[in-house]
């Protein structure tokens, strides 16, 4: 059923990465007939392969070939080489995401009109706004089959969710519920319903939470217009005398230097290897990288304001068993200035099992003061925040010549300083987080500082001029017209909400407008 | 419960403490206590290879101090630093161990085994904590304890739950008093 496709096949759409972005952008080509090679650096594993073992799972799925840290975020000091917990597999980071699928709100496309000046960030108007993205969320929500969207029930509440429900409507919010989540509540698209195993972030062994490795990669492949390419990590990006870009070269599963043809590459392999590889592929036309005439790429380094609170209580929880994300308060996703920054944050359910919780509750942390808290692990409730951080140029990718991978190529830095605003609005969030807990009656609460990124965003950012940003409103390069950002990194702002959601409505977005200009011949 | 150092430990007879540093000052090859000599595996309660055994008696005695679980026993802590045991690790754990002793033996004590309260021991790491050694030791223990299955029970935890069908019918949602 897989299409194989020569190397000499110019007329091929290459796409590195197959995660929200790249998988579907995938399968909706080749739903329209047009050629595609995917190549994933990482290998497939399917829900029968996922293992219920954070380590072991961590070992199985985790991205952690060498990169390195700078900047005054705690990441730094505490998992300098692991600046993001993403994911190395077919699927990308589809596998271990939460599945919460919330829209950006209306005012969250136009971050630097409605924040105004903010001293230091690099804010910016996405070119795109709310009324543009509305038909393409809604088929995103389709895709993924989204509670609390087109008619699907919520999941119902876990005991973590019930602890954090009671709490938070007793300080009075009142938009608490269990989430739009891309996890089914009844069987959808030949899916179970959610089993309330837990372990979300380890793979959904039942399926029921959307992941493109057993969805979109599957349904494109069926069509015999994709083959997707595991084990193959882009290394360099070809271009013509003309300035556009011709093929791909790549290290195949035996770590052989391969090139394919393409008619055009689009890249999205989260926002530490996109920009890599544009860096990675500077030439005497391009010496700053491809596509970065305005010395934008890998700058405004987004990963989301985040952090933790896990509360204890004199009876059990048992947060683990079941939906890990198992519920969202919503009231203050806001842009509400009074409380003392710009934007907004979500509330959203979370744990982890004992060998995390040991590694990330307070990460270096030992004595006492440390482990009573894990002793009270089974009475422990916990809830993450999820908020907009603030654009900076200075937070950025670059490409550290000093460390190599094992292919011989340099690897990332990543650079973050928090936002002082970024630093007001976590220090807020904390209080409610732990007033949440203490309204039913915590005996200890843990403000837990941010893990590794799993939002990286804004390395390639959309942009209307050309020199503010690397990709114009469709995710094509300023520069190179063949060449496309098919990830997060092309987030012009990061919004409150988990970023998959708008990075599969944009991929949507971004086939139909390429299928449409190849047809015309425009491209 | 304890009333003071003299009295409070030495009441109930020998502690754990006081066997392994027993052991280490008769040179016995067994470092392990009474409570884990009984134990039917006693694979981690073998001799050791390339450590003095006062050393891994003192190794297991910081695993302790650094991660303490009163209702965790030591054979898990034993296993968590067990991998320290070989030829290649050696060395720079005896000089670590040597340096702690001899950070015991500037506050008076016979060596680390001999400090009688763990607040004191503490006081020695925490002087020490920004140490390769220390952080060695730290950093290992994060999975080397908490990452084993059997300790899991000890804290409320149930681990997978896949193989039983998941939570769906077995009280993801069943508490009861809130």
């Amino acid at each position: 059923m897989t299409a194989p496709f020569e190397q000499t096949d110019d007329s091929v759409v290459v796409i590195i990465g197959t995660g929200a972005g790249g998988g579907v952008l995938a399968n909706e080509l080749a739903q329209k007939g047009v050629s595609v090679v995917s190549l994933e650096a990482g290998g497939r594993y399917l829900p029968e392969d996922f293992i219920n073992d954070e380590w072991e799972s961590f070992g199985q799925l985790a991205w952690t070939d060498p990169r390195t840290t700078s900047g005054d975020w705690r990441v730094a000091k505490d998992f300098s080489g692991l600046p993001a917990w993403i994911v190395k597999a077919v699927g990308g980071t589809t596998t271990h995401w939460a599945g919460a699928s919330l829209r950006f709100q209306e005012h969250e496309w136009k971050a630097a009109t409605t924040y105004g000046e903010v001293q230091g960030a690099n804010l910016l108007d996405w070119p795109i706004d709310a009324a543009e993205m509305a038909p393409w969320y809604e088929k995103a929500e389709t895709k993924l089959g989204v509670t609390r969207t087109g008619g699907r029930p919520g999941l119902p509440g876990n005991n973590n969710y019930k602890v954090f429900e009671k709490g938070a409507k007793a300080l009075g919010y009142s938009e608490v519920h269990t989430g739009r989540m891309a996890i089914n509540s009844e069987d959808y698209d030949g899916r179970l319903a959610c089993q309330q195993t837990g372990f979300c972030f380890q793979g959904c062994k039942w399926g029921a939470k959307w992941s493109s490795v057993y969805t979109d990669i599957e349904y494109g492949e069926a069509t015999g217009n994709l083959e997707v390419r595991e084990r193959c990590h882009a290394a360099r990006i070809l271009h013509d005398d003309s300035g556009k870009v011709t093929g791909v070269e790549y290290f195949d599963a035996d770590g052989n230097l391969q090139m394919q043809a393409a008619r055009i590459v689009c890249v999205a392999g989260n926002s530490f290897e996109s920009p890599r590889l544009l860096l990675n592929s500077a030439s005497s036309m391009f010496p700053d990288g491809l596509a970065n005439s305005s010395g934008q790429v890998g700058r405004n380094y987004m990963r989301h304001m985040t952090g933790s609170v896990y509360g204890v209580f004199d009876k059990p929880v048992r947060m683990w068993r079941g939906t890990t994300m198992a519920g969202i308060v919503q009231d203050e996703a806001k842009h509400d200035p009074s409380r003392g920054f710009v934007g907004g944050f979500e509330l959203e359910t979370l744990s982890l099992g004992l060998p995390f919780m040991a590694a990330f509750l307070d990460p270096g942390a030992w004595g006492r003061e440390f482990t009573t808290a894990l002793d009270g692990y089974e009475n422990m409730a916990g809830l993450w925040i999820v908020g907009e951080d603030m654009p900076q140029e200075t937070n950025r990718v670059t490409l550290n010549h000093d460390v190599t991978d094992q292919f011989g190529l340099p690897v990332v830095n990543v650079h973050f300083d928090d936002h002082p605003n970024d630093v007001a609005m976590r220090n807020y969030a904390y209080e409610k987080g732990m007033a949440i807990y203490d309204a039913v009656g915590a005996t200890r609460t843990f403000p837990t500082p941010p893990y590794p990124s799993t939002h990286n965003l804004g390395t390639n950012r959309m942009s209307e001029n050309a020199r503010d940003g690397v990709v114009n409103k469709w995710g094509q390069t300023h520069d190179v017209a063949n060449l496309f950002v098919s990830d997060g990194s092309q987030f012009t702002t990061g919004a409150a909400e988990n970023p998959t959601l708008t990075i599969v409505a944009l991929a949507i977005r971004q086939a139909d407008h390429i299928a449409r200009e190849m047809s015309a011949g425009t491209l | 419960m304890q009333k003071s150092a003299s009295s409070g430990q030495a009441h109930r007879g020998l502690t754990r403490r006081q066997l392994l540093s027993r052991a280490s000052a008769a040179g016995a090859s067994f470092v392990v206590g009474a409570g884990f000599i009984a134990a039917p595996d006693a694979a981690w309660a073998a001799e050791t290879v390339a450590l003095k055994p006062g050393s891994f008696a003192t190794l297991v005695q910081m695993a302790r101090d650094i991660y303490p679980h009163d209702h965790v026993s030591d054979e898990y802590y034993v296993i968590a630093v067990r991998g320290y045991d070989s030829a290649e690790a050696a060395e720079g754990i005896e000089a670590g161990i040597a340096a702690l002793d001899a950070a015991a033996q500037g506050r008076g004590h016979a060596s680390y085994l001999a400090v009688s309260w763990e607040r004191e021991r503490v006081d020695i790491l925490r002087a020490m904590e920004d140490s390769p050694f220390f952080q060695q030791i730290r950093g290992g223990l994060v999975t080397g304890l908490y990452n084993q299955k059997a300790v899991w029970p000890l804290f409320g935890y149930e681990g997978e739950s896949f193989s039983e069908g998941g939570y769906i019918d077995r009280g993801f949602d069943d508490i009861a008093w809130l």
